[in-house]
């Protein structure tokens, strides 16, 4: 037997199957067991693109300390799938497990003598106990739940009790299932000695804590905020925000006497019309967003240009994937800041918001909606696929009754009762930001919208002052966009430091983890997670108070730093990149190799 | 309510309508088109038909997307928002615009360029969706405002103003809009004021897609001899399949007009359009008579003119997705914001 550490709580289990053959139930089947056992836990999801016969893997973490980013190991493989073996073999950390299918014997040669390698005849299990052919390919994922719930010792009631709420409509589900868990179970616990050193133990109920992913949290802030109108065009990791969407509207805006829908979802064309639908319908005064990735963003890049000039309302969610072109739609990369920071031709920027885990996904989706109305301008969510398409653990969203939309400066039939005449593009408030109409009210608050050259009173012009003068005055808005975006976080150090980690969005739980690792070395760093583009004041300070800033982002060319670079006058020398890009979530080890490798070349010049 | 900027003259002669407002307050600002060019007879036929249905400026909006016919909606109806898009994608802008607002209602102009070239991607599923809309094309075989290159509807054979012949097909919006399952497809020329005038208030009135092409020509690059886009060749080769008269929901039809040659379409608002035919063995009403008609003509090398199909039972976007029928953008937030307590008995079932 190699040698094993005891990690109670504290291990990575991955579980390697076929797509489409019906592991994702089993997988969340393990990860919501655990959470209900009151252990911290995060899933990812690695899927490929593909809708059947491509291996995925499904990756539960747990940590009683509940870090939430990925850590580079793996304690317990199940190795489901034949075609990846020998590779998820080789990924099973130093002392941890291997449990596969011994129906059929695996080569010989592929063995490892550091390693605890468990075989469970689960095919030929499902075949003697189950008569019908599909049972058996489904049962066979069902029942590894049970083999794990033995050598992890995860609470069989909770297991119970999770199937009976599953199946509540098909309660003779429930008992194939669980006959499918028991036939694992059984077999492990008399074949190894269970439970393994690796494995669960009760540590509460995780009290308002929920498990969701960010695209649900996404569509779901999309209803709380008020949107009624969706327009998009399918396309992956974003999709699911309009599933959510959709789901979460049918539940709460569907007319129960009449059926009538308070919501329009339109499946677009294309990204190109999506952009368009989402400035027709906010133009006239309802909410609407469009759900997008990278793909869509560089297709709307005209209207999202018009949208900035003509100042219209939008919200433009982009769930990031890698790319360029195509690249690898189910991969995760932060990789979308450049283009959307300053989108479309011309002299364009916008503000991007980014939420670092769901329960911000929901949170940062309602203050885009306010943005979006109050600047008159195209707001930007920065989602990627790590955060929309993997299971997270999150505290419960909370929801203010007392809150009401900020619908910013719009003008009805009383105000313009009050005015001598109305123009649309006049700053009288000083702060960039000029009173509009919604259509269908009253005509003397008729304007043109156009994307041609327009003057303060919102007239057609060629001249190059006129021109200029909107010009300028967007830039002031610009600066009041600076103080309305959600400011950064800052997460001060132990102990006094000159050094700083910079980071946003997913790259959060990774940094997190990474710090309390890198102060154990002695390395203490001042943490900010930028949530918001303009740059407020705190990222200015930031930058000034450190004598080396660890930018850590997930993409190759270091978009976070390149924007720093040209939004803030600061000594370029100072930011240093620790980039992660290969379209896996980024991990905690990942950052700590960043940091000390840097530190030590340092030392050492 | 309405508010007219103009100071109020009562010329003797000039009429108002039915919200006491006179033709002149349909007008917008001064168009900057060439003079005789043919969008602008058409910005004076919308101008008149407005007046004459009495829409209240402030209920109409009025969207296009990118070309000298796209400029035009800023030369009518000034008490009107007005949306001038990107090239192309007008279509998408009333679709947002209109699931946000159905009670609005939207004209859409368009050129050809705009709308079969660049555009013909949002074209079609306007057509798809059904958007509750008058579509106008204002086609001239050109592209005018990047100084007449070909456009996607010349004919072949048709030659440019250097004499360059085109030699390529051309796509025939009529045709292509019945194919794809359009429920209003009608077809006019700038020149004709009358016809143009029914046609405009039918597509409007129509509860659904109404694509209205217009030949309509560019006298600066495409009215020469050898173009036939040209007002020469278009009043020598128009034929009028059907003569439209649009009839007001408390309007009487009184004309009398010969048996068997006349359609009485009745719309949902109770208006109908009364269609005389110029031919007996066409039927407007139905996809394959309209189709076969216009290939019969352009095999005899005519431009049929007119309501050239109609099918006013088709379910328009909002029948389609089943909104509620007041408009979205009028729902208060506490109608669209499910609250605290769902929020938390949602949640509870994600533990
Ligand atoms: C994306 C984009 N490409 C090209 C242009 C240049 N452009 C402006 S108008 C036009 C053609 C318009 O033709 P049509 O719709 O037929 O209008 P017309 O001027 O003939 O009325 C083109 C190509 C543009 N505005 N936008
Ligand atoms: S160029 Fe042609 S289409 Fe454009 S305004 Fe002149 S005549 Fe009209
Ligand atoms: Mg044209």
């Amino acid at each position: 037997m190699p040698a094993t550490q005891s990690r109670i709580n504290d291990f990575v289990l991955k579980i390697a199957t076929v797509n489409g053959t019906g592991s994702a139930s089993a997988n969340g089947l393990l990860m919501q067991a655990l959470f209900r056992m009151g252990i911290p836990v995060t899933g990812k999801n690695m899927f490929p693109s593909n809708i059947q016969g491509l291996p995925t893997w499904y990756e539960i973490r747990a940590s009683r300390n509940g870090y939430m980013a990925r850590s580079g190991r793996v304690d317990i493989m199940v190795a489901m799938n034949a075609q990846t073996y020998q590779q998820d073999m080789n990924n099973v950390s130093p002392g941890g497990f291997l449990v596969y299918d011994s129906t059929w014997p695996r080569e010989r040669s592929m063995t490892r003598n550091d390693i605890t390698i468990l075989g469970v005849p689960l095919s030929k299990l499902c075949n003697e106990n189950f008569s019908v052919a599909r049972m058996r390919i489904l049962m066979k994922n069902v029942a590894y739940v049970g083999v794990l719930a033995a050598l992890l010792d995860i609470d069989l009631d909770i297991v119970h009790a999770l199937l009976e709420e599953t199946f509540v409509a098909k309660p003779k589900l429930v008992e194939g299932n669980l006959q499918a868990i028991r036939m694992g179970y059984d077999y492990a616990k008399a074949n190894f000695a269970c439970p393994l050193p690796v494995h669960a133990e009760k540590m509460g109920d995780n009290a308002g804590q929920i498990l969701i992913d960010g695209n649900a949290a996404t569509g779901l802030g999309c209803v709380y905020a008020g949107a009624t109108v969706g327009a998009w065009y399918p396309i992956t990791p974003s999709t699911s925000v309009m599933d959510a969407f959709t789901h979460y509207c049918e539940m709460f805006r569907t007319d129960p006497d009449t059926g009538e829908k308070r919501y329009c979802i339109v499946q677009a064309e294309d990204e190109l019309a999506a952009a368009g639908m989402v400035l027709g319908a906010n133009w006239v005064g309802a909410r609407a967003f469009t759900p997008t990735s990278g793909p869509g963003i560089s297709l709307m890049s005209e209207f999202i240009g018009f949208a900035y000039y003509a100042e219209i309302p939008s919200v433009f969610i982009d769930v990031q994937r890698v790319g360029p072109s195509t690249g690898m739609p189910t991969r995760t990369q932060q990789c979308d800041l450049m283009l959307c920071a300053y989108a479309s031709h011309g002299d364009t920027r916008h503000p991007m918001l980014f939420p670092a885990n769901p329960g911000e996904c929901f949170e940062l989706t309602v203050k885009a909606f306010d943005l979006a109305d109050r600047l008159q301008t195209p707001i930007f969510l920065m989602s990627d696929l790590d955060i929309g398409m993997n299971d997270w653990m999150v505290p419960q969203l909370e929801w203010d009754d007392s809150y009401r939309p900020d619908r910013g400066k719009v003008l009805g039939p009383a105000d313009l009762d009050k005015m001598e005449r109305f123009v649309r593009y006049t700053d009288t408030d000083g702060d960039g930001i000029t009173y509009r109409t919604l259509p269908g009210e009253d005509s003397r608050g008729a304007y043109f919208v156009r994307g041609s050259g327009h003057n303060r009173q919102g007239g057609y012009t060629e001249d190059s002052k006129e021109y200029e003068d909107v010009m300028q005055r967007l830039l002031i808005k610009w600066e009041t966009a600076r103080k309305m975006v959600p400011p950064a976080v800052m997460t001060r150090a132990k102990k006094k430091t000159r050094l700083g980690i910079l980071a946003y969005g997913s790259s959060d739980g990774a940094v997190v983890e990474a710090r309390d690792q890198l102060a154990q070395q002695g390395i203490h760093t001042n943490y900010l997670r930028i949530r918001g583009f303009p740059f407020g004041t705190e990222v200015l300070d930031f930058l000034h108070d450190h004598d080396t800033v660890f930018v850590v982002e997930q993409n190759r060319d270091g978009q976070m730093k390149s924007l720093l670079k040209l939004e803030t006058n600061n000594p370029a020398d100072k930011l240093v990149s620790i980039l992660h890009f290969n379209g896996m979530p980024i991990t905690s080890d990942c950052v700590v190799n960043g940091v000390s490798q840097h530190l030590a070349a340092e030392a050492a010049a | 309510m309405t508010y007219i900027a103009k100071p109020k003259i009562d010329l003797p002669g000039q009429k108002r309508n039915v919200l006491g407002l006179l033709q002149r307050d349909y007008e917008g600002s001064m168009s900057t088109l060439c003079a005789g060019c043919g969008h602008d007879s058409i910005t004076a036929a919308l101008v008149q038909a407005l007046w004459e249905l009495s829409i209240a400026p402030e209920k109409l909006i009025k969207l296009s997307g990118i070309g000298c016919s796209s400029k035009t909606p800023a030369y009518f109806v000034k008490g009107a928002h007005g949306f001038n898009s990107v090239h192309g994608r007008m279509p998408s802008v009333a679709t947002g615009a209109h699931a946000g607002n159905r009670d609005l209602i939207c004209i859409g102009v368009s050129g050809d360029g705009d709308s079969l070239s660049i555009g013909f991607g949002q074209f079609g599923h306007a057509i798809r969706r059904n958007l509750n809309m008058l579509y106008l094309i204002e086609n001239n075989g050109v592209y005018g405002l990047t100084k007449g290159q070909f456009s996607a509807s010349a004919d072949p054979g048709s030659t440019a103003k250097k004499g360059a012949p085109n030699l390529m097909q051309s796509i025939n919006p009529v045709a292509t809009a019945i194919a794809m399952g359009a429920s209003f497809v009608a077809r006019s020329f700038s020149g004709d004021r009358e016809q143009l005038v029914e046609l405009i208030k039918a597509g409007i009135a129509h509860p659904g897609c109404a694509l209205l092409d217009v030949i309509s020509p560019c006298v600066t690059f495409n009215d020469h001899e050898g173009s036939t886009k040209s007002y020469a060749y278009t009043r020598l080769h128009k034929h009028q399949a059907t003569a439209a008269d649009f009839v007001p929901a408390a309007g009487e039809i009184t004309a009398q007009y010969a048996e068997g040659e006349v359609i009485s379409v009745k719309l949902h608002d109770g208006s109908s359009i009364v269609l005389k035919k110029a031919d007996s063995d066409f039927d407007p009403t139905k996809r394959s008579s309209a189709l076969g008609y216009l290939e019969k003509h352009r095999d005899l090398g005519e431009i049929p003119t007119g309501l050239l199909f109609i099918d006013e039972d088709w379910p328009e976007m909002h029948a389609i997705y089943g909104t509620a029928a007041k408009p979205l953008n009028a729902f208060t937030f506490e109608e669209l914001n499910p609250g605290r307590e769902a929020l938390e008995k949602l949640q509870r079932e994600m533990r």
